[in-house]
């Protein structure tokens, strides 16, 4: 889900309409051949844009909370958010964009990510038929079962969530950010290394992995810079999607894609959706939803208190007083079950200073299933990069309109369907339409 | 090959325009965006003219030589045309959101007309350019056996070449068709300009096909028109470069 926060002052009104975000994901079960269940993680993006808290900063002008500016005229407050529009776009694009990089490029090099070693047993049907016809139904119902057990881990999650069984939702994510961060990254860097053949001792990598495991765990669950959560979220994101991108057959893949943006629609959308009721429930107890398992883009200022002070609104216009504040206790979180975060504690600012924050805050299932498409489109392009390419453009192009429907409607939207349907449509017709068009261009250097 | 004909050929083919990205349009996150736009009409475009040369390919059933090389120049002037179109889509869009963005913004100065057009520009040339080429320059990652069918040894100099006139002369193109529209008493010179150009252009090319020989001269000719080109759009660029 895509969310666009607005603010995390403990302004009752704001704080209800900031952050929704939510992520289904199953639980990290491991399958047959001990490898971690996938995640699906958290798919469905909202975003929300914080327009609707500006109204209220009539009221009361000491209330930084929504646009952050004390008492500034309402006429500013339309030109702000479409300055910070353009502005948060790109701080999606960025992350988005590495880590479909990273995806591509281990796809392209490493060969491992490649080879069919097996299927998760979240997709038992095997695509190895003879005829196209049960192909396609084995691929089909690989997606039912997928789709299904998905469903199942969000209402599950979203129980125990109105249930307030915090500790259970905090144990299973540490949990499944163990295992991602430690399990997925030693098979990645053996991989990598057997790749470039490169010699490295037992001490030597279990230094490395326990350092960046041990650091990624206190990055993402605990406090730690902003740009080093980012990171790890980007790189826990490209382990995930290499994952999927293994372990899925072909076919299964493309119409996992396919319905699991239907699903992200319907439950962030639907009245009854999951995600939704998720979203509502955090709401109305006024908690910051999930902070973990969301890619925060936040810049926090912190701005004098009350007065209509100048400089403060000269904070709007540039952030003259950046603090990256680690007030964000954890900050996604691997792509598993929607996690619940308490209500952080880090929270300053009531007495001293009031913060605010502005920043977009897409799900990491989000950047999972773009990296997906993006890195299936690498894979089985035959070595070629027009397709890979095509789809990265759809994938961002999609991203900039689910941002812009996002400051029409200003309710949270999912993420995915516009960048998947998207990417669906290029991959297929780049792949079997442009690409010979491309190939006898090239082959007689005429170029258009 | 060699790393130095990856990164060589990589710096002839996209070195202007990195250079034109990194220091015009990656300050702005607006302009980012709609460099990223102007590639994906691009890429539309390049899917409507494949398909309708992929339908016209099957249909008449390329069985022999010289047809394949009729139809790919069929294909490549409907692609022409179609791009010129999509230009145009994209130019009245962008006008839309001009406006838009006046409306919304009236405190602000919108990014004007001529600098979208540049941005656009920059975006289809690109594109395009990548699209082009990127297929060739991973090849040339690889051993070093793609001349060997008998291709002529310059291949990749001439691609990498070609892409480079290609992406300068794709903004100034578009600067051109756009800015038809909005200063009249440029406007017949601008469009009468603009189809001189653009089809001697691909006829060079087409002949070349033709014949399968990959003449020097085709470059220098397309050098030449290029250098014209930039000569009489180059005061309009450096007003723009004023204006930013």
């Amino acid at each position: 889900m895509l969310t666009f926060m607005a603010s995390d002052s403990e302004e009752e009104v704001c704080d209800e309409r900031t952050s929704l975000m939510s992520a289904e994901s199953p639980t990290p079960r491991s399958c047959q051949d001990g490898r971690q269940g996938l995640e699906d993680g958290e798919s469905a993006a909202q975003w929300r844009s914080q327009e609707s808290e500006e109204d209220h900063e009539e009221e009361d002008p000491d209330r930084y909370v929504c646009s952050g500016v004390p008492g500034r005229p309402p006429g500013l407050e339309e030109e702000l958010t479409l300055k910070y529009g353009a502005k948060h776009v790109i701080m999606l694009f960025v992350p988005v964009t590495l880590c479909m990089i990273v995806v591509v490029a281990t796809i392209k090099s490493v060969r491992f990510y490649t080879e069919k070693n097996g299927q998760l047993i979240y997709t038992p049907f095997s695509e190895d038929t003879p005829s196209v016809g049960q192909r396609l139904l084995n691929s089909v119902l690989n997606t039912l079962i997928m789709i299904s057990v998905i469903v199942t881990m969000t209402i599950f999650l979203v129980v125990l969530y109105k249930y307030r069984c915090y500790k259970f939702i905090h144990g299973w994510l540490i949990m499944s950010s163990l295992m991602l961060l430690f399990l997925f990254t030693y098979i990645y860097l053996g991989e990598v290394l057997k790749t470039y053949n490169v010699a490295m001792d037992y001490p030597t990598l279990f230094l490395t992995v326990w350092n960046f495991g041990a650091v990624g765990m206190v990055c993402i669950h605990w406090k730690g810079p902003l740009v080093l959560q980012q990171a790890y979220l980007i790189m826990i994101s490209a382990l995930m999607a290499l994952v999927f991108i293994k372990y899925l057959p072909e076919w299964s893949a493309w119409v996992i894609l396919g319905a699991i943006s239907v699903y992200d629609l319907v439950a962030v959308l639907c009245p009854k959706g999951p995600l939704r009721m998720l979203v509502e429930t955090a709401q109305e107890r006024n908690e910051p939803i999930f902070p973990a398992l969301i890619y925060s883009s936040a810049m926090v200022w912190t701005v004098g208190m009350a007065k209509l002070d100048p400089s403060s609104q000269g904070a709007l216009q540039l952030p003259y007083d950046p603090e990256m504040e680690d007030s964000y206790d954890s900050f996604g979180e691997p792509s598993y079950p929607d996690v619940f975060e308490p209500p952080l504690p880090g929270y300053p600012g009531e007495e001293l200073e009031e913060e605010e924050e502005r920043g977009v805050k897409l799900g990491l299932g989000d950047f999972i299933f773009y990296s997906v498409l993006v890195g299936k489109a690498a894979a089985t392009g035959s070595g070629d990069w027009n397709t890979t390419l095509a789809c990265f453009v759809a994938i961002l192009i999609g991203l900039c309109l689910t941002l812009l429907l996002l400051a029409v409607f200003k309710k949270a939207l999912p993420a995915l369907p516009i960048s998947i349907t998207f990417g669906l449509i290029f991959y297929f017709s780049t792949d079997n339409l442009v690409r010979p068009f491309m190939d006898t261009l090239a082959s007689h250097q005429l170029y258009i | 090959m060699t790393a130095a004909v990856f990164f060589g050929c990589a710096f002839i083919a996209f070195g202007p325009a990195l250079a034109l990205y990194i220091f015009t349009i990656v300050t702005e996150p607006l302009r980012i965006i709609f460099l990223i736009i102007g590639a994906f009409f691009w890429l539309v475009s390049l899917l409507f003219s494949s398909l309708i040369w992929f339908t016209t390919a099957t249909l008449i059933g390329n069985k022999d030589e010289p047809r394949e090389k009729y139809l790919l120049i069929f294909g490549v002037l409907i692609s022409v045309l179609i791009q010129e179109m999509f230009r145009f889509a994209y130019y009245k869009l962008l006008k839309k959101a001009s406006e838009g963005l006046k409306t919304i913004n009236p405190y602000e100065k919108a990014p004007s007309m001529r600098l979208l057009a540049y941005v656009s520009g920059l975006g289809f040339g690109i594109m395009s350019g990548v699209f082009s080429f990127v297929n060739t320059l991973s090849d040339s990652l690889g051993p070093g056996t793609v001349g060997i069918h008998g291709d002529p040894p310059q291949f990749f100099l001439y691609s990498g070449d070609w892409i480079r006139q290609h992406l300068r002369g794709f903004p100034t193109l578009t600067l051109h068709t756009d800015w038809r529209r909005e200063f009249h008493h440029s406007s017949p010179s601008a469009l009468g300009l603009v189809s001189i150009t653009l089809f001697p252009w691909q006829s060079v090319q087409l002949v070349n096909v033709l014949q399968e020989h990959f003449h020097k001269s085709e470059m220098i000719f397309h050098s030449v028109i290029l250098f014209i080109f930039r000569l009489l759009s180059g005061h309009f660029l450096f007003d723009l470069v004023g204006i930013k």
